[in-house]
């Protein structure tokens, strides 16, 4: 059962002991190579059943909406992405904030491999908004407070990946990049909260609400599903660019050179 | 946690706490700048600017849309329930504008009514299947003849 490679104790915090101890498995580049190769193909089988499900119920099940019709089933894309887009902000910021703190290198190296799928789901979040934009609103962008906090989220990610990948050093790279992420998490309050503190062209939350959601059941629970589908997914990609950046760092360690050679 | 990284902790609790400060500051400050459009109580109360272009948002009132039989000329009552603001527009409006609705409109005033030049409709975040705005709008109905005994 317990079988895991323990790394070897930082210095100072021996005495610490078992609270640590999960911690700082992490810590342990052969222990997260295994632990992602385990789970990313589970998470994986998981997000591709709910997508089918999550599509099949939101383009087909779901009915059209009163005022947009069918144009509305973009949502069942736009939301999860939307929400995907900060929720992997914020995820890659405290990888990015322990990196630093701890001068962890898995850490370090989980906050960049999550930076291109945020700007995936960002990119995805803006187009797919504004595909919907022009049948609803009339145009494909406004500069309200919402979708230009959106856009500057991407340029966030993009920061962070040009910054991080500018310097030879692996540990400057790291902690410069990492200031800028930290930096960053002002953003998502305000994407958040801008169609509440300003007034907007983009309608305000609807499942997120304290009155709760003002939209159909029919309707919400593919949104769910969906939703669903895009958290799993995120794992599974995540812990796959994870496996691939872990072996490239430890190229020349002897648990990579067993693994590759047998 | 060693004393060195306990401290490097606070330092980005620090960093975080300065610039969600900047931040606030900052936008408090340009609040006027990052609203999207004026309301027809801020117009009424001199609050948009005059003679020049800015944006205006509000409901359309009930009743109040008039369209020229010859061309695309058509006028409307804007209102935030307290004000409301006469807007003329020569286009094509978006296929979600109707009476009751948000919309968001670009203009100018001239001689006291708004003339636009591009109409863009709000969505507002409710969702729901034709036939449950039906029975809400029956409701309603039904709720309004109740209310006023007829």
């Amino acid at each position: 059962m317990n079988q895991v490679i323990t790394p070897p104790a930082p210095k100072n915090s021996a005495s610490k002991g078992r609270k640590w101890r999960w911690f700082h498995r992490f810590g342990s580049p052969a222990w997260v190579y295994r632990f992602a190769s385990n789970w990313a193909p589970r998470f994986g089988v998981v997000a591709g059943v709910l997508f089918l499900i999550g599509l099949y119920q939101g383009l087909v099940v779901a009915p059209p909406d009163y005022q947009m019709g069918d144009s509305y089933r973009i949502i069942f894309v736009h939301v999860p992405s939307a929400w995907l887009s900060m929720f992997s902000y914020f995820v890659m910021a405290v990888a990015a904030a322990i990196g630093l703190v701890w001068r962890m290198k898995v850490a370090n190296i989980t906050a960049r491999s999550i930076a291109p799928l945020g700007a995936l789901f960002t990119f995805c979040a803006l187009v797919t908004g504004s595909l919907w934009g022009k049948p609803t609103w009339g145009t494909y962008w406004v500069w309200d407070a919402r979708l230009t906090s959106e856009l500057i989220l991407l340029f966030l990610f993009i920061g962070f990946i040009a910054l991080h990948d500018a310097f030879e050093d692996r540990r400057t790279a790291a902690r410069a990049s990492a200031i800028l992420a930290i930096v960053g998490v002002v953003n998502l309050p305000i994407i958040h909260f801008s169609v509440e503190w300003w007034n907007t062209l983009h309608q305000g939350s609807t499942v997120t609400r304290l009155d709760g959601p003002t939209i159909d059941s029919r309707m919400l629970s593919p949104l769910l599903i969906m939703f669903l589908a895009f958290n799993f997914y995120f794992a599974a990609a995540v812990l796959n660019r994870l496996r691939v950046s872990l072996l490239d760092l430890e190229r020349k360690t002897n648990w990579v050179k067993e693994l590759v050679h047998g | 946690m060693t004393p060195k990284r306990k401290q490097r902790l606070m330092l980005v609790g620090l960093l975080v706490l300065g610039v969600s400060a900047a931040a606030a500051l900052t936008l408090t400050a340009l609040q006027d700048n990052i609203n999207l459009f004026f309301s027809p109580t801020e117009v009424a109360q001199g609050e948009a600017p005059s003679g020049a272009t800015f944006r205006l948002g509000g409901m359309v009132v009930d009743g109040s849309v008039k369209r020229s039989q010859t061309d695309l000329n058509v006028s409307f009552d804007l209102t935030d329930t307290a004000e409301v603001v006469t807007v003329q527009y020569a286009g094509i409006l978006p296929d979600l504008f109707r009476e009751g609705q948000g919309i968001v409109t670009t203009g100018s005033i001239e001689n006291g009514v708004f003339v636009a030049r591009e109409v863009l409709a709000k969505h507002d975040e409710n969702y729901m299947p034709p036939e449950v705005s039906d029975a809400l709008k029956k409701a309603n109905a039904k709720q309004y003849q109740t209310s006023t005994g007829q």
